[in-house]
C-alpha cells in the first residue's frame, strides 16, 4: 500500500497532531484552548527528568513494574510452533495495562493544578485505574460508563465506588463506550476550569494519542530489554489486541523501526466481520472518518453516521481506533487481523488450562490469533503476546457464554 | 453581498437585533420539519439554522441529541437535509439558511461534493462544531471558495490571544456561545454577555449573535438588547419533542421573535 517508506515510523505525530492524514484536533472551540494547554504542559513534562523520576517510582512501588516477560512453555508445546512469551501486564496493580497511562495523566493533572478528574470507561478497567490513582492522590473522580456496560461489568462498577469514584451511567445514544466518551467531553466543555479529562486509550484529539502511547510504551521498552536478556536478540513476532489500541501501541512503538520484527494487531471480530456489522473491527470493516477529536478508521454507515461496535469484550467494542494505528495500517508496517467472540472464548479457556492464567477477554483475542499463527511458525520464532489484563472482571460474561451459572 | 450580510445590514438599518432559530432537519419527520421551517420567516425568524443530524453530537445537550435521534430514526440523511433546503428555497429567496452540525457526515459525502451541493441547494453558511480554526483547510477554506459563509463559534475560553485566529477566514457573523457547556444548559445573564459581545465584535468586525440557554421571550429580549442577534434552539425543539403541532410551535417562535425585535 505504501509507495514511500519513511526513514522512521516513530517520529509522528507532526505539529498538527497528525499521523499522515490521521489524528488532528477536531474539537469544539471551547475545548481547543484546553487541549493546547495540555499539549504545552505535556511537552514540558516530557523532557523533565523530575516527571519521569516520579513516574518510575510509582511504576515500581505502586504498580509493580517491570511486569515479567514469561515463557509460556505448556502453551508453546500445545500449539507446537513459535516460542511464546507473555508480557504479563495483567499483574499490574488493578489488573491491566491501563494504570501505566493513568499515572502519567494524573501526575500531569497535578502539575496543571486540576482537582477534578473525569474519565470514560468501557470494560471498567480504565475507570478502576483512574479511580485508584485519584484515591492515591486525593482527587475527585467521576467516571462515565455506558448504562449497558454498567450492567455487564458490575464488579468493576463496585470497585470504582469502593475507591471513592462517582460512576455516572450514560443512557444517551446507545449507552456504551462511545457514548461514555461523548458524555465525558460534554462534562469537560462544561467544567473547563478545574477538570482534567483522563482518556483511556490512544484516541481523542492531539495530544492524547501521542501522550497515551508514550506512557504505555513502557510495555515495549521493558519487553525489548527483557528479551535481549533472555534470548540475546529481539523478538520475531508481536501480537496484541486492539480496542482503542493503547496496549498494542505501547508494545509496538519501541519496535516500529526494527523491520525484522513482525507486528500484528488483533481487532474484535464479534459475530464475524461482514456486512451485518456485528463486530468492532474498525480497520478491517470500517473507513476513515472523524469522531472524538481525530480522524481515523471508523465503523459508520453510508451517510457517515457512527455504528455501534459489538464484541463479547466490553473493552474492545469501540467503533474507532487510535489514529496512529490507522496510519500504520495504511503504511503497511503493522498487520491487522480480527478474531471472533467464539475464538476469543476458546483462547480464554486455553490460557486457563495450559498456563493457569485467567486472561481478560481483551487479550484473549490476541491469544486467539496466536493460537492460529504459532503452529505455522518455526520453533525458533520468538513471539510475544501482550497479556494486558486479567480475567476476574469477565468471569460472569464467560460463565454465561459457556452456559454455566455462578 | 451574501444573503447573511444583506440580512444583517437590513436589520441594522432598522435598529433591530436578528432572531436566529435552530431546529433539527427531519425532526420529528421530514414533512413536519419542512412545514415548520417554511413557517419560520412568517413567525419573524431572520436567520434559519438547520441541524444536520449526527449520531454523536458531542457539544449538545439532551434536547438536541434526541432531536437528532428522532430525525435519524425517520430516515434523515445529509442528502435529504439539502433536499429540504431546496424545497424551502422554492418560495423564499431571502431568508439565510445555515447548516449546523458535525464534520463526519460531510467528510463522508466528500467535502467538494458537499460544498457544491449545498451552494446549489441554496445554503448560505455552515457552522461545524468540531472544526476549530486549526482545521480550516478541511472545510472552511473550500466552503469560502464556493461562496458559503463559514461561521465560527467563540466561547468564554476564547481569550484575546485566540480571537484573531477565530476571526480569520470567517464571515457572516460570529456565534458567541454564552456559557462553557452544552446546548440547552443554563444561560448567562445579559450583563455578563455584553462586554464579551463587544470584545468579539471589536476583534472580528462582524455581527455577534449569542446563543446557548436562551429559552424564554424575556431572555430573548434581554440578549437581543446587548448583541446583534439571539439564537434559540433547545426551547423550540422541546416543543416539537412534546408533540405540539406546527401552528403552536410557530406561535411560540413568534413570541420569541417579537420579544427580540422589540428590544
Ligand atoms: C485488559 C484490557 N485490554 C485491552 C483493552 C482495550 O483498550 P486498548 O486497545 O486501548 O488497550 C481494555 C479496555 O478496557 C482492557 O481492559
Amino acid at each position: 500500500m505504501n509507495d514511500t517508506t519513511p526513514n522512521s515510523y516513530r517520529t509522528g505525530p507532526d505539529e498538527r497532531g497528525r499521523f499522515g492524514i490521521f489524528g488532528g484536533r477536531f474539537v469544539s472551540e471551547t475545548l481547543m484552548p484546553l487541549i493546547l494547554d495540555l499539549e504545552a504542559e505535556y511537552e514540558k513534562a516530557k523532557t523533565d527528568p523530575g516527571f519521569w523520576a516520579e513516574m518510575d517510582d510509582l511504576w515500581t512501588h505502586y504498580v509493580g513494574r517491570p511486569s515479567p516477560l514469561y515463557y509460556a512453555e505448556r502453551l508453546t508445546e500445545e500449539l507446537g510452533g513459535a516460542k511464546i512469551y507473555m508480557k504479563r501486564d495483567e499483574l499490574n496493580h488493578t489488573g491491566a495495562h491501563k494504570i501505566n497511562n493513568v499515572l502519567g495523566q494524573i501526575l500531569l493533572a497535578r502539575r496543571m493544578g486540576k482537582t477534578r478528574i473525569i474519565a470514560e470507561t468501557g470494560a471498567g478497567q480504565h475507570g478502576v485505574a483512574t479511580a485508584t490513582v485519584c484515591a492515591r492522590f486525593g482527587l475527585e473522580c467521576i467516571v462515565f460508563m455506558g448504562a449497558t456496560d454498567v450492567e455487564r461489568q458490575k464488579p468493576n462498577v463496585f470497585r470504582m465506588k469502593l475507591l471513592g469514584a462517582k460512576v455516572v451511567p450514560v443512557t444517551s445514544g446507545r449507552a456504551t463506550l462511545k457514548d461514555a466518551m461523548n458524555e465525558a467531553l460534554r462534562d469537560w466543555v462544561t467544567n473547563v476550569e478545574n477538570t482534567f479529562y483522563c482518556i483511556g486509550t490512544v484516541a481523542g484529539p492531539h495530544p492524547y494519542p501521542a501522550m497515551v502511547r508514550d506512557f504505555q510504551s513502557i510495555i515495549g521498552k521493558e519487553t525489548r530489554a527483557q528479551m535481549m536478556e533472555r534470548e540475546g536478540r529481539l523478538p520475531d513476532t508481536l501480537v496484541a489486541c486492539i480496542g482503542g489500541g493503547s496496549n498494542a501501541m505501547g508494545l509496538f512503538h519501541p519496535f516500529l523501526d526494527d523491520p525484522e520484527v513482525r507486528i500484528i494487531g488483533v481487532e474484535a471480530g464479534g459475530h464475524g466481520v461482514d456486512d451485518r456489522m456485528e463486530h468492532a473491527a474498525s480497520l478491517t470493516g470500517g473507513r476513515p472518518g472523524v469522531l472524538h477529536g481525530n480522524r481515523t478508521y471508523l465503523l459508520q454507515d453510508a451517510d457517515g453516521q457512527i455504528l455501534e461496535g459489538h464484541s463479547i469484550s466490553a473493552g474492545l467494542d469501540y467503533p474507532g481506533i487510535g489514529p496512529e494505528h490507522s496510519w500504520l495500517h495504511d503504511m503497511g508496517r503493522v498487520e491487522y487481523v480480527s478474531v471472533t467472540d467464539d475464538e476469543a472464548l476458546a483462547a480464554f479457556q486455553l490460557s486457563c488450562r495450559t498456563e493457569g492464567i485467567i486472561p481478560a477477554l481483551e487479550p484473549s483475542h490476541a491469544l486467539a490469533h496466536v493460537a492460529k499463527l504459532a503452529p505455522t511458525l518455526p520453533r525458533e520464532n520468538l513471539l510475544v503476546m501482550n497479556m494486558c489484563g486479567r480475567g476476574d472482571k469477565d468471569i460472569f460474561t464467560v460463565a454465561e457464554a459457556l452456559g454455566s451459572k455462578i | 453581498m451574501s444573503r447573511i450580510d444583506a440580512k444583517f445590514a437590513a436589520l441594522k438599518a432598522e435598529g433591530k437585533a436578528a432572531f436566529v432559530s435552530f431546529v433539527m432537519a427531519g425532526d420529528p419527520d421530514y414533512e413536519t420539519s419542512l412545514a415548520i421551517v417554511k413557517g419560520l420567516p412568517a413567525a419573524g425568524v431572520d436567520v434559519i439554522e438547520l441541524g444536520m443530524p449526527f449520531t454523536d453530537p458531542m457539544a449538545d445537550g439532551p434536547a438536541i441529541q434526541l432531536a437528532g435521534q428522532r430525525a435519524l430514526a425517520g430516515g434523515m440523511t445529509l442528502g435529504r437535509v439539502l433536499e429540504m433546503v431546496r424545497s424551502f428555497r422554492v418560495d423564499d429567496q431571502t431568508t439565510p439558511i445555515i447548516l449546523m452540525g458535525y464534520y463526519n457526515p460531510i467528510y463522508s459525502m466528500g467535502v467538494e461534493r458537499f460544498v457544491a451541493a449545498a451552494k446549489d441547494a441554496g445554503v448560505d453558511g455552515l457552522i461545524v462544531v468540531d472544526l476549530p480554526p486549526e482545521e480550516d483547510d478541511e472545510l472552511c477554506l473550500p466552503a469560502n471558495a464556493a461562496g458559503l459563509n463559514f461561521i465560527r463559534l467563540a466561547t468564554p475560553t476564547t481569550d484575546d490571544t485566540r480571537l484573531p485566529a477565530v476571526a480569520r477566514n470567517t464571515s457572516g457573523f460570529v456565534y458567541y456561545v454564552s456559557i462553557t457547556g452544552i446546548t440547552g444548559a443554563a444561560s448567562a445573564s445579559a450583563a455578563r454577555v455584553a462586554p464579551e459581545v463587544d470584545r468579539v465584535r471589536k476583534a472580528t468586525g462582524l455581527p455577534v449573535c449569542v446563543g446557548f440557554g436562551v429559552k424564554t421571550p424575556e431572555a430573548s429580549a434581554e440578549i437581543a438588547g446587548v448583541a446583534d442577534g439571539v439564537v434559540v434552539g433547545s426551547a423550540i425543539i422541546e416543543r416539537i419533542a412534546a408533540g405540539e403541532d406546527t401552528a403552536s410551535v410557530l406561535a411560540f417562535v413568534k413570541s420569541l421573535t417579537e420579544a427580540a425585535h422589540g428590544a
